[in-house]
């Protein structure tokens, strides 16, 4: 019988010599350029290299970066919450060669401090079955139209772009400085005969949100109330008779302005700025055309320091569809549970 | 025209143009992962053609769900079948497998080596490092090899993450391991409540997903406030230091203290004389939030009495919105074994269980309860820090040993 419940390994024994004298000790840190991090602690210096990685990796690319690993790191290395490879070494001589031989292998160095770094994505139509657009794709080519960001660090602060592929967000987009975001738009498609044979009904009565669901006991199933649904899906995770995707009508919005750090401010969730833009495999260059936009109106006028929430804040949402020249429409006002906090109560605003 | 592949069925090559193009530009491509994994696995060629087919038809071509697992588990694999079997038969099963990853993701490439070695041989070849839970993903399988991958795995020293309503797999920030912001131990703690709570995570018997994640500061590099459960943000209780000697180094070099620190300061706590250059903070006015530290970290050092601040509740936007988590316990010190931490989350699982309904997350259950219902049933003083500001409606639900009853001789009411 195999052994269950062994619980994940212990990472002690994964920890190289030098942090294992640090661990718990370390006294301060600099940026020694784009990618590269150095850590002192009273046993010496820790030197990281951050990689970006495509999150999606086949066994013989991790293959290659434990032979980095073991070139370079002494056979130690780590990921990081935004998949990329941070290789560790005490030893200052092994950062160049170590960055020389990423770059040869299309390993693009950089992620940390004032960057952009890696975007945090989901599954989207390569493993999830809710999604309503791709992930990884849109990510390729986002990340392939702002790569420089990744390799410099004199952005005004961080920039953290995530991507979901439906309202589900298993990637936690909703705290990112720019939120890629599948949507729905159209009501669930009702497969009568799948929803009697697969669904609880009343589990599936029960999930939603605005009450769009209600029984329909003369068909043993359900019936939608087109007006009160707004097409979140949640009803399909519940039953597969509830057809919610939709090829012609499913994309993308995108989301700004939230954070997850509490330096300064409250951390925040994002806002939408554009309701919708259309799903255009394979580089989706509406999305990619927006992203760019968006990032090179906060890099003109954001002051030093400032996260893109952080800027749109001080110069007001108002200014903001002015300087990016985004239409500003009915789908931008809040009509869900908690909209009342988002209506301005105040006579003083810009133009 | 087949692909003859060793260690497969043959399988169809079909063409490949839209994906083909995402091999272009500088970063990364995950199509030319996918196709490195084909050279050995034909499932890994059928993912290609399958994906191709959503970026032609812009619809996914998984079917929904599906119950699969290994002994003694009740979760840890997510089942994936295909809707198109015929045209794709190497992928008509493509099971993912959760791997628990160590606690703030450091390997040695041994260890990688061996879960490479085990899941070219049972998988797709393809993973994720790492899924949003912060487990390594071994995506793709059929549901015969599920025993054998797990038993090799459970063999090199790995087990299964969480998945469905259950524990899902504890994740830390690098803490200790490399930061001086860390303000408890965030790889112990991970490791600690994950083998902690393995039955809770490899047996669900919960309402719905229970996530608890881990951040050293207040920077909270792994997003615990946006998307936990139960958010441990390492913070202290005494006053920020300052080197004065470091401060007068970071003007010499040019940094602009009273804009980009002072004046960045949410609560206005630091002052700086010019003239002197010497930085002071008003201790009882400032918040924690990590500026100052960030910005003049080779001036400026936590206080040194240090533990976590917990809060609660946070989760995405569906069902009921996004909420980010609310602060619970102000200041819990961390140290192992951990028990006051272990204690609490069990007096919270235990309020939840009773109380959820099905698919509802904790933070949903105390909105819908509220959040006094909440401290009085897992038995939590209120304190100021867990709002930003008091009630502006007068509609208090009194309890009732507060208010005076009919026939009360002499009144001992309970002072609020």
């Amino acid at each position: 019988m195999t052994k269950i419940d062994n619980g994940p390994p212990n990472y002690r024994d994964f920890l190289p010599p030098i942090i294992k004298e640090n661990y718990g000790k370390w006294e301060d840190h600099s940026h020694v350029k784009p990618g590269v991090l150095v850590h002192y602690g009273p046993a010496g210096e820790l030197f990281s290299i951050r990689v970006g990685s495509p999150r999606l990796v086949s066994v013989d690319f991790i293959r290659e970066v434990c032979d980095l690993a073991d070139e370079f790191c002494d056979g130690y290395l780590r990921f990081t919450s935004r998949n990329n490879i941070e290789f560790l070494t005490p030893h200052a001589e092994n950062v160049d060669p170590l960055i020389a031989a990423c770059t040869a292998r299309g390993l693009p160095v950089g992620g940390t401090g004032n960057s952009m770094s890696n975007i945090v994505h989901t599954q989207g139509w390569i493993h999830c079955h809710t999604p309503a657009t791709d992930a990884s794709g849109i990510v390729k080519a986002v990340m392939d139209d702002l790569y420089e960001y990744f390799g410099r660090d004199d952005l005004p602060n961080k920039l953290t772009i995530a991507m979901a592929c439906c309202l589900n967000m298993c990637g936690a987009v909703h705290c990112s400085d720019i939120a890629i975001l599948g949507v729905h738009r159209t009501v669930p498609r009702l497969n009568h005969d799948v929803i009697r044979k697969t669904s609880e009904i009343p589990s599936l009565i029960a999930c939603c949100p605005t009450a769009a669901i209600r029984p329909d006991p003369k068909n043993k199933s359900v019936t939608v109330v087109e007006e009160r649904c707004m097409y979140c899906g949640n009803c399909f995770t519940m039953s597969p008779g509830m057809e919610i995707m939709d090829a012609r009508n499913d994309g993308i919005a995108i989301l700004i302005g939230g954070k997850v750090s509490n330096a300064r401010t409250a951390p925040s969730f994002s806002r939408m700025v554009i309701p919708f833009l259309p799903n255009t495999p394979p580089r989706w260059p509406e999305t990619v055309a927006a992203v760019r936009q968006i990032v090179e109106v906060w890099l003109e006028h954001a002051r030093e320091g400032e996260r893109v929430g952080e800027w749109v804040e001080r110069i007001g949402w108002e200014r903001f569809f002015t300087l990016t020249g985004i239409p500003f429409t009915d789908k931008h006002i809040d009509d869900y549970i908690f909209s009342r906090e988002s209506f301005r109560t105040t006579a003083a605003f810009k133009y | 025209m087949t692909d003859k592949l060793e260690n497969g069925p043959t399988s169809p090559t079909t063409p490949t143009p839209q994906l083909d193009d995402l091999e272009q530009g500088p970063w990364p491509s995950f199509v030319t992962e996918i196709k490195r994994a084909g050279e050995k696995s034909p499932m890994a060629t059928d993912l290609l053609g399958l994906l191709e087919r959503s970026f032609e038809d812009k619809i996914g071509h998984w079917k929904h769900g599906g119950i699969v697992g290994v002994k003694g588990y009740g979760g840890g694999v997510i089942g994936r079948y295909t809707d198109l079997p015929e045209e794709f038969p190497n992928v008509k099963e493509f099971h993912t497998v959760r791997v628990s990853s160590p606690s703030g993701w450091f390997y040695n490439t041994k260890a990688l080596r061996s879960m490479c070695d085990i899941w070219e041989e049972h998988g797709s070849g393809l993973t994720n490092m790492h899924g949003s839970t912060g487990d390594v993903i071994l995506l793709g399988t059929t549901t015969d090899k599920l025993q054998p991958s797990f038993d090799d795995l459970s063999e090199a020293g790995f087990d299964l993450g969480g998945s469905g309503s259950a524990l899902r797999s504890p994740s830390c920030c690098v803490g200790p391991g490399r930061c001086e912001y860390a303000c408890y131990d965030t790889l112990d703690l991970c490791y600690d409540i994950t083998h902690a709570y393995l039955d809770e995570m490899h047996r669900p018997m919960w309402p719905y997903k229970f996530k608890i994640k881990m951040s050293g500061c207040a920077n909270d590099c792994v997003a615990a406030i946006a998307r936990a459960d139960c958010s441990v943000i390492g913070t202290w209780r005494d006053t920020i230091s300052i080197d004065q000697d470091a401060v007068r180094k970071y003007v010499e070099d040019g940094l602009d203290v009273q804009t980009l620190v002072c004046d960045r300061c949410p609560t206005r706590c630091l002052h700086f004389n010019a003239l002197t250059c010497e930085l002071t903070v008003d201790g009882a006015d400032c918040s924690r939030c990590m500026h100052c530290v960030n910005t003049m970290h080779h001036a400026i050092k936590q206080g040194s009495e240090r533990g976590a601040t917990i809060l609660i509740g946070a989760k995405s936007t569906i069902v009921k919105s996004a909420f980010l988590s609310w602060v619970i316990v102000p200041f819990m010190r961390m140290e192992a074994p951990y028990t006051e931490f272990k204690d609490l989350l069990e007096r919270i699982w235990d309020w939840w269980d009773e109380h959820a309904k099905t698919r509802e997350r904790i933070g949903e259950l105390i909105y819908r309860l509220g959040m006094g219902n909440f401290l009085r049933g897992v038995g939590l003083p209120p304190v100021p820090q867990m709002v930003f500001r008091p009630r502006a409606n007068p509609y208090v639900f009194w309890q009732k040993e507060e208010i005076e009853q009919e026939g009360d001789e002499k009144s001992e009411v309970v002072a609020p």
